[in-house]
């Protein structure tokens, strides 16, 4: 088990290496840092002495050195737009962000796998037909669309639930949440349904997909051939073996909800890390781009761990795997 | 060719179209759309782009069936006086041009690097797989944003929105391609070792040519399927990225520009000038998923 | 045959397929029997509907197959028009399945012992302890080795015998009357085969089974069954004692089936063949479904469709016993 652990530890490493090179290469060669700090004038002595501190005159590997060592303390340097530390601004965001995703790919399984299990059993039941096309409308309606859809009608129309920012937060600690007041809550809901709509669709469709394929095998068809009750071959046979691609895609898409952020961020005025990215990318802000992006990948990585651990504990193929590959 | 034709309207991919009405009102839609998109300078109502015919005083108007609509301006007026039908026309065009130059891009580039993976296999395949692997780790919509801020950080603006219609292809192209490199890459592997491949590299047909007439022809199933479901895909990650005011120039307005535009104005009551556009994107993309969906299961006799 | 009621008793079913150009007819009038502790031996060429035979018989046709005609009886009571939770009862309990390829027919994901365990408490009245007693009693039954520790195992840490071994087990474990083991060998070693044909043989005697043996390998049949039918592009074309079968065979696709097959006791030039291949589903000529490739045809072959006819100690579907006098010569 600690050996497994380690060993993906050291597979990600590459990934997040390559990442932090991508991130360097934007933070060094595009655009000019100098001239951007800088403003209108400055002296050829000032521009020395600026590059001689940001150690823009060391070769390439010991800058890159430095900016994975600092990045490695969470230090990114000053944002171009705000004159801020980058670090600073995306603790100040990170909390809004993570409780929006962790809102919507929580909503986004409690309601996506059952509705796949129910329309991979039930194919053809007018209900999994129903289930079906809303599903199909879901994956084809494009986030920033059903963020519209949601405030023209409950903001603008019903006026019951506010249309942006976050509400009342209170702060535990350096982190402010959302979820302690009701004002809070309220703020919460058209964000949260408006992110995980999408990952609900996706999520149906791949458990009823990979249901309909298990259910096509020849160990379900053995389990009936043994006379196993229904309850057992659906929920314990195929449902089990169902999961583990389903875990896969689903913890790939807790990234593509992070991501998708942006743009419900964008349409909410949700002050997240998303809307600082965007913010960002309009701008040229190449220090907070850099930042945010190795951060994302570390929060993929992180999530891929915890992917293959959780795969590790539902098929046995892959321990006995291991197990061999040791001696 | 009759003899094709013939052939193509006995095949089961025909009959599956005829007896799928959702299918054929898909195709129906689609087939609008891109008429609509592709004839707009001759069949929309108004020029949107023609300054000289905008009037402020035609601003706001709502669809001609509410009370103040006016016949010449079916779905109503945004805030310039632009007629909005006309500007959905307009829009749709670049929708459908980023959409389908990405993903011809992503699809050639996909095909070809996913073909020299497969077939030479080694030190190539090692690295182009790794670099799937870690594009993939990603959302494409994040890989796309990304492309298009460095571009935007490294180029002046001027420049930027001259060539922005193609950072947008290019950005969108680039985060696809991984998705047909694999599948390709996957049946290569697989058509390489079998028997008549094998004998034709034992005869001495050259590499390129093997690659070309033998395997091509066979993984072109899979890859007409991604990249059917890949246009849908594609539409909407430039109606997101110019939803979010980083995609196509706004000289070149395309629905997801249209919806941003509109979107100021929904609080004071104008929904239909975000509205329409969207509408017209959901109906886009809807009917393409669903014409994906049919083919992949119409060339899928698995799930027959 | 024996005057007592057979076990299992097939009449006249018929299986079709809807499908876009027609309705294919895949088993058409088959009918047989198999008495208690019998061994019917089904042989025929791939697409002949040995397996669907069987399919039909637990009740688990792929759909859109179906059952068009005909009824199934076990003991007399009829199984084909029970409801799925009726037919469930009685798959396991009364009649066990054996499936092809024991690499794909046990779930990857549990133990052996749990799915042994799973099958015996859904049929028998027995606690889970007392089911895993039995579970390993059952391991040890088909030679598994070590029983004990290994039905903790998941099915990948067997090899490929050893699992079909398994897979013996769990269609034995609920003491069913009647198997149905589809080609049970066909995918395993040459070597592995014999022995799981042997231990097939053995526990099916030891326990009573009956057995209904699906399988295109005539040396199988000949070790194992005690009666054989031969099936034909989803016919019987003969059916009757394994020994007249195989040694006076009647009809003349029987005959080329068996000049097919070389002798182990003396050198031929060349092997007998048939021309020709079976007929698709979707194009099954008229009156004999054998006449274009039958070296005996004549013109009624062509016109009417024959029934089982008494041949010497069988029974032919071939219009040469017409007279029901006339043996192979």
């Amino acid at each position: 088990m600690f050996a497994f652990i380690i060993s993906r530890i050291l597979q990600a490493l590459p990934v997040m290496l390559t990442v932090a090179l991508i991130s360097f290469a934007m933070f060094a060669y595009v655009g000019d840092p100098v001239a951007i700090m800088l403003g209108q004038d400055f002296t050829e002595a000032q521009r020395q002495a600026l590059v001689k501190d940001l150690g823009l005159d060391q070769p390439f590997w010991v800058q890159f050195g430095t900016f994975l060592g600092n990045a490695v303390q969470g230090e990114f340097g000053l944002s171009y737009r705000l004159s801020r530390p980058v670090a600073d601004l995306i603790a100040e965001r990170a909390p809004a962000t993570l409780e929006l995703a962790f809102t919507a790919a929580f909503l986004a399984l409690l309601i996506g796998v059952p509705l796949g299990v129910y329309t991979g059993l039930y194919r053809n039941s007018w209900l999994s037909r129903f289930f079906l096309t809303f599903s199909l409308v879901g994956v084809s309606l494009p986030t920033f669309l059903i963020g519209i859809l949601l405030i023209l009608v409950f903001a603008v129309w019903l006026g019951v639930l506010p249309s942006f920012g976050r509400g009342d937060t209170v702060k535990l600690g350096w982190w402010s949440t959302g979820f302690l007041t009701w004002t809070g809550i309220k703020a919460l809901i058209l964000p949260s349904i408006t992110l995980g709509l999408f990952q609900l669709t996706l999520i149906m469709r791949l458990v009823r997909a990979e249901m309909l394929e298990v259910l096509r095998t020849d160990y379900i068809k053995f389990a009936r051939a043994r006379g196993l009750p229904n309850r057992a071959v659906h929920f314990g046979h195929a449902l089990k073996n169902t999961l583990v691609p389903v875990i896969t895609i689903v913890g790939l898409q807790l990234g593509a909800i992070i991501a998708f952020a942006i743009v419900t961020e964008t349409v909410f005025q949700w002050p997240g890390m998303g809307l600082l990215f965007i913010q960002s990318v309009n701008q040229a802000d190449i220090p907070v781009m850099a930042a945010y992006l190795l951060l994302i990948s570390a929060l993929f990585v992180t999530i891929n761990l915890i992917v293959d651990l959780l795969y590790y504990a539902v098929d046995p193929r892959l321990r006995i795997g291991r197990g061999q590959g040791a001696h | 060719m009759t003899d094709t034709l013939r052939r193509f309207f006995d095949s089961d991919i025909w009959w599956s179209f005829t007896r799928s009405p959702i299918t054929m009102l898909s195709a129906i839609v689609a087939l609008i759309c891109i008429l609509g998109a592709l004839l707009a300078p001759w069949i929309a109502p108004h020029n949107p782009f023609d300054l000289a015919s905008l009037n402020l005083l035609d601003a706001f108007k709502p669809p001609a069936w509410i009370e103040g609509g006016e016949r010449a301006y079916l779905l109503g007026t945004d805030d310039q006086g632009r007629d909005v039908l006309s500007a959905i026309m307009y829009g749709a065009r670049v929708s459908l041009l980023v959409g389908l130059s990405a993903t011809l891009f992503a699809t050639t580039l996909g095909v070809t690097l996913g073909l020299l993976a497969g077939y030479l296999g080694g030190k190539l395949d090692a690295l182009l797989m790794r670099i799937c692997d870690v594009q993939l780790t990603f959302p494409s919509i994040l890989v796309a944003l990304l492309i298009d801020g460095v571009v935007r950080a490294a180029l002046p603006r001027e420049v930027h929105d001259q060539i922005a219609l193609f950072v947008v292809i290019f950005a969108i192209g680039i985060s696809e391609w991984p998705k047909f490199a694999r599948t390709v890459r996957g049946s290569t592997m697989v058509e390489r070792n079998k028997e008549y491949v094998q004998a034709a590299r034992v005869i001495g047909v050259s590499p390129p040519r093997i690659m070309l007439s033998h395997v091509l022809p066979n993984v072109l199933g899979p890859v007409l399927v991604i990249a059917t479901l890949n246009l849908g895909l594609a539409i909407l990650s430039e109606a997101t990225l110019s939803f979010l005011g980083v995609g196509v120039p706004a000289t070149q307005p395309s629905l997801g520009t249209l919806i941003r535009i509109g979107n100021d104005f929904l609080f004071s009551g104008e929904w239909w000038i975000t509205i329409f556009p969207g509408v017209t994107l959901i109906a886009m993309v809807l009917s393409v998923n669903l014409l994906g969906d049919w083919l992949r299961d119409a060339l899928n006799p698995k799930l027959r | 045959m024996s005057g007592q009621n057979p076990l299992l008793e097939v009449r006249h079913l018929r299986v079709e397929f809807p499908t876009r150009r027609g309705t294919l007819v895949a088993i058409d009038d088959v009918s047989f029997t198999i008495s208690a502790g019998e061994v019917l031996g089904v042989v025929g060429e791939s697409g002949a509907g040995k397996s669907m035979t069987g399919a039909a018989i637990i009740g688990l046709l792929e759909p859109p197959g179906r059952i068009a005609a005909g009824e199934i009886r076990l003991d007399g009571k009829r199984i084909d028009n029970l409801r799925y939770e009726d037919m469930r009862r009685i798959r396991g309990k009364e009649i066990g399945a054996i499936f092809q390829d024991p690499l794909t027919t046990l779930n990857p994901l549990y133990t052996v012992g749990r799915q042994l365990a799973e099958t015996m408490t859904t049929h028998l009245p027995i606690t889970p302890a007392e089911a895993r007693k039995r579970a390993i009693g059952w391991l040890d039954l088909v030679g598994i080795p070590a029983a004990a520790q290994r039905i903790d195992s998941y099915p990948h840490e067997f090899s490929g015998g050893m699992r079909q071994r398994v897979v013996i087990a769990l269609a034995l474990c609920a003491e069913p009357r009647l198997i149905v083991a589809d080609e049970p060998t066909t995918a395993l070693d040459v070597s592995i085969q014999a022995q799981i044909i042997a231990l097939l043989k053995s526990l099916a005697r030891e326990k009573g089974t009956a057995m209904m043996l699906v399988t295109h390998d005539m040396g199988v049949i000949a070790e194992t069954a005690d009666r054989v039918a031969v099936m034909y592009a989803g016919r019987i074309a003969e059916i009757g004692p394994v020994r007249n079968v195989v040694k006076q065979a009647s009809h003349p696709y029987t005959v080329g089936l068996m000049g097919s097959i070389p002798p182990l006791d003396r050198r031929v030039e060349r092997l007998a063949q048939i021309d020709g291949a079976m007929p698709r589903l979707s194009a099954i000529p008229k009156g004999c479904a054998y006449n274009p490739r039958c070296p005996k045809v004549f013109a009624r072959c062509r016109e009417d469709r024959p029934d089982l006819l008494p041949a010497g100690a069988t029974q032919a579907a071939c219009w040469l016993y017409a007279g029901g006098a006339k043996t192979h010569g």
